[in-house]
């Protein structure tokens, strides 16, 4: 296969690190995401999240103009914080930085704690928790810059004794990573079902996804409880997910070492094997076998595996996103019998190719083409030899999908040309269902629409 | 009123007037209010938008992934032939790129990129981060142009160097670098160009239908379906027309002191401002052909009798109901007045991102008693007066619809994503049948804020 190394990126197969970020701080209570930049990193971020998840999505910004990024943004922050918790009645600033401010050096943990000492001199009522994270977006993505959110909040937000007697060691922390609305209820219901008391970091599954108001709310309803956050040093355990981070200074690393609870990272759970890994770990932690309700879910997955696996078998997948979903894809897809033919990320954390090969011990024959720092053209270079039936992926594959006349099965962040992306699920074994029904669905539909029978059986 | 007084932020209380409380007096233009969760953009976004339905050229962002990946394929600006703008091509700055500096990595990019498009020409983006490591884009692009052999444009347009509307100015500063070098012999003395239309859903179409039925000849859209060549050759037309005041009004009076083409502002929204647009170019070509005022009434004519029996029954149900409008230039805002009150219904509330004090009091001059008119506003004021009015039907773009729905208030798309044209008489069609499919909806009954009445 030719090898094309571009020094352009056509059609990014990633998004910018503030985004991330403010996806994480949107699933904490009360929390307002701020950037410190220039007015037009806010305005579209929130457009393309609000695409999306067709919910409202305020991100506020400080703001700044040509004479700040000569002499400084600070006095724009502190403004910006200011007006947040006057205003808004913040419970917490979720401050990201940008390229610009990062650029200017703007030192945004200093200007917090100025800020802190000001308005405590003002003796106002007392401040809420101000959380600040650097989100450079010439390195990485925003995953990375999700993942750094997540981490700046427990580090800066987590106390060593902060839970009473009665709850401390009585729950897991769950950081699931950035997953649907739909996804986190359903991790939320499962946990719960084995007795276990939780606190998931971030939630985002009734901020972006929730229901008709009378009126609006300044800051939407749900995401994990300030309160909540502080005690997870006292957790029983940390579940954290996502292949990728596994050894990285990660927010359950932090509760490990600052803390001691103990951590145990897995991958997102997608597909029977991962799923499986993850009802494992909560066997383990609380000492009940799986419940009945999810057995059963997981015998009707294996038994629809079955009556559809010859539709899917030897079919070739192109899997492209994030890397921790696609590596889960990649997992899946192996398991019932799909081909992955391309396994592509535009992040570039080093660890996918060994990841992927993990995941599919036993299942496949070779390990399939995994490309890091990939965009949409490489992508579609690649396609030429590659003869994909199907794309799994976001819905920015779908000019891709229409070129080859395969179809796109859609999943992950952003889905702007389907309706219901926040309601998709991939997680657990209902996930698993839902993934595998969508599939042989496609393929059906393919088979169908091209026959000139017009099978009313297939 | 008082719960939305509570909700206004003392800074910003100049940029908010009541129709008939006090002589009109607004503040507007200013820069956004730090913490404010402004539904403004940045410079960037202003030429992005503006330059983005070039079709055949490249557009390369010059800076870190978000800017290009938040604005790829972003406007429904179709085009007819080449599709070129529709792909999101960046120089994905990384670290060592912010302390090396980004010149020779921006000179291999937009050197492959011509290799492999082969544009008609490209314009180059800079973004805040470029503005901060001073990359000399000037001088990359005029050696790629040299060496490529195609015109290579910078466009000034760093995030933080003011608003919008700078980033207007910086894209038609690099347009007007290619007008004056195309040839412009076979073109008629009754020509135009067409400025400030995007063609979204293809609406350049159906207003270049209505010149040609007029005996006019459309040299160049700026920038709707638009071709480098045509740019080009723009100075040779005989009048500039200008929809969208700020987007490409400074465009159009570069080109009145460069090459002296007069300029005649316009707008295609709403049956009132359609037709006399028509009638004022009619007029300004009668002098050079009588029989233009004739063809140009007979079309008006024609286009009505279809359309205002259709109007008529989304008129009956539409009558008396409430609307709002928050939009980006304000001048769309004057023709959505009058097209709402077209279809019998009443504007509570009219906003902008970038209208002028100019802009703002001709909203006060046309609207009635008691409406809001505001500048630069935020999802918190936008909430509290769609409530506080009763409003049926709000009218703004992607950032605005969460808010209206959330609320269970009717909403319609008159933004970049819209894909219906709205334009023209069936424009207006095509608006009062969304309007409609939006107030007369059976869903608000069950949203909480009906059920509580």
């Amino acid at each position: 296969m030719a090898t094309m190394d571009y020094v352009s990126t056509t059609n990014a197969c990633k998004l910018c690190k503030p985004l991330g970020a403010c996806l994480a701080f949107r699933g904490i209570e009360g929390a307002v995401p701020m950037l410190h930049g220039s007015q037009g990193c806010a305005t579209y971020m929130r457009r393309y999240i609000i695409s999306h998840f067709r919910e409202p999505m305020d991100i506020a910004s400080s703001s700044l103009g040509e004479k700040h990024a000569v002499f400084g943004g600070g006095p724009n922050l502190k403004q910006g914080l200011k007006n947040l918790i006057t205003k808004f009645g913040a419970g917490m600033i979720g401050v990201a930085s940008t390229c610009l401010t990062e650029t200017i050096g703007d030192d945004v943990p200093m200007i917090i704690r100025e800020f802190r000492k000001e308005m405590e001199a003002e003796g106002g009522p007392g401040l809420p928790a101000l959380v600040s994270v650097s989100t450079p977006s010439y390195s990485g993505t925003h995953m990375e810059g999700f993942h750094s959110a997540v981490r700046a909040v427990v580090d800066q937000l987590c106390t060593p004794d902060s839970v009473g007697e009665e709850l401390a060691g009585k729950f897991v922390n769950l950081l699931p990573g950035f997953l649907s609305p739909a996804d986190l209820r359903h991790l939320k219901e499962i946990v719960e079902d084995f007795g276990l008391g939780w606190v998931m970091l971030p939630d985002i599954s009734e901020t972006l996804d929730g229901p008709a108001l009378e009126d609006y709310e300044k800051i939407p309803a749900g995401g994990t409880p300030i309160s909540a956050i502080k005690g997870m040093g006292q957790g029983a355990a940390t579940l954290e997910f996502g292949h990728t981070l596994e050894g990285g200074p990660t927010a359950g690393r932090i509760l490990f070492e600052r803390f001691g609870v103990p951590l145990h990272q897995s991958g997102v759970p997608i597909g029977l094997r991962e799923t499986d890994a993850f009802f494992q770990a909560l066997e383990k932690f609380s000492g009940r076998a799986t419940p009945k309700k999810h057995e059963l879910e997981r015998g009707r997955l294996v038994d629809s595996y079955v009556d559809g696996h010859k539709y899917l078998f030897g079919k070739r997948a192109v899997v492209y996103g994030e890397e921790d979903l696609v590596i889960g894809l990649t997992a899946f897809l192996a398991e019932i019998g799909v081909k992955p033919v391309l396994c592509a990320s535009g992040g570039r954390s080093g660890k996918m190719s060994s990841c992927i090969e993990r995941v599919t011990a036993g299942l496949l024959e070779t390990v399939p083409r995994v490309e890091e720092g990939a965009d949409f053209q490489k992508i579609e270079d690649l396609c030429e030899g590659l003869a994909p039936d199907l794309l799994v992926g976001h819905s920015k594959g779908y000019r891709l999908s229409k070129k080859l006349g395969a179809p796109l099965v859609r999943v992950g962040f952003p889905i702007h040309d389907r309706f219901g992306g926040q309601r998709v699920l991939h997680a657990g074994y209902r996930g698993a269902q839902m993934l595998f029904d969508s599939l042989v669905n496609a393929i059906l539909e393919k088979t169908q629409e091209e026959s000139p029978i017009g099978y009313g059986y297939m | 009123m008082s719960s939305s007084a509570s909700i206004i932020f003392e800074e910003r209380k100049d940029q908010i007037v009541r129709k008939g409380q006090g002589a009109f007096d607004m503040d507007c233009n200013r820069e956004s209010l730090a913490g404010a969760v402004s539904q403004r953009a940045c410079v960037f976004c202003g030429s992005r938008v503006v330059l983005y339905p070039i079709a055949d050229a490249l557009h390369l962002v010059h800076g870190p992934i978000g800017c290009a990946a938040y604005t790829w394929d972003i406007r429904g600006a179709l085009s007819s032939g080449p599709d070129l703008h529709r792909l999101s091509f960046s120089t994905d700055l990384q670290e060592k790129d912010i302390i090396f500096g980004g010149e020779e990595k921006l000179y291999r990019a937009l050197s492959e990129l011509i290799d492999r498009h082969h544009p008609k020409a490209a314009f180059v983006y800079s973004t805040c981060i470029v503005g901060i490591i001073g990359d000399d884009l000037e001088a990359v692009c005029q050696r790629v142009s040299k060496e490529k052999g195609i015109p290579v444009l910078p466009v000034q347009s760093e995030g933080f160097k003011g608003n919008k509307r700078e980033g207007y100015g910086a894209a038609c500063k690099a347009m007007f670098r290619l007008m004056g070098t195309g040839d412009i012999s076979d073109i008629s003395p009754l020509s135009i160009n067409i400025l400030g239309d995007f063609n979204l859903a293809g609406e350049i179409w159906i207003i270049r239908e209505y010149f040609e039925r007029m005996g006019i000849q459309t040299v160049a859209n700026i920038t709707g379906d638009g071709r480098v060549a045509d740019l080009q050759r723009a100075h040779g037309a005989a009048l500039n027309v200008v929809q969208c005041s700020g987007a490409t009004m400074e465009l159009a009076k570069m080109m009145q002191e460069g090459f002296g083409t007069p300029v005649m502002r316009v707008s295609y929204f709403g049956v009132e401002d359609m037709a006399e647009s028509l009638y004022q170019i009619a007029r300004f070509f009668e002098p050079k052909d009588p029989g233009i005022m004739e063809r140009t009434t007979e079309l008006v004519k024609t286009e009505l009798s279809e359309l205002y029996p259709k109007l008529q029954e989304y008129r009956r149900e539409l009558a008396g109901k409430k609307a709002a409008i928050y939009v980006g230039g304000a001048f769309k805002a004057f023709s959505l007045v009058k097209a709402f009150r077209l279809l019998g219904m009443q504007v509570v509330l009219v906003g902008s991102q970038t209208g002028t004090e100019e802009d703002y009091r001709e909203l006060y001059e046309i609207t009635d008693e008691g409406t809001i008119i505001v500048d630069d506003s935020n999802p918190l004021e936008l909430s509290s007066f769609l409530k506080e009015k009763d409003v049926d039907v709000f009218v703004g773009g992607v950032k605005e619809r969460p808010i209206a729905y959330k609320l269970g208030v009717g909403f319609c798309d008159h933004n970049h994503e819209r894909k219906q044209p709205l334009e023209g008489f069936v424009g207006m069609l095509n608006f009062a049948r969304e309007i409609h499919s939006s107030v007369m909806s059976p869903v608000w009954r069950f949203v909480p804020r009906k059920k509580a009445r």
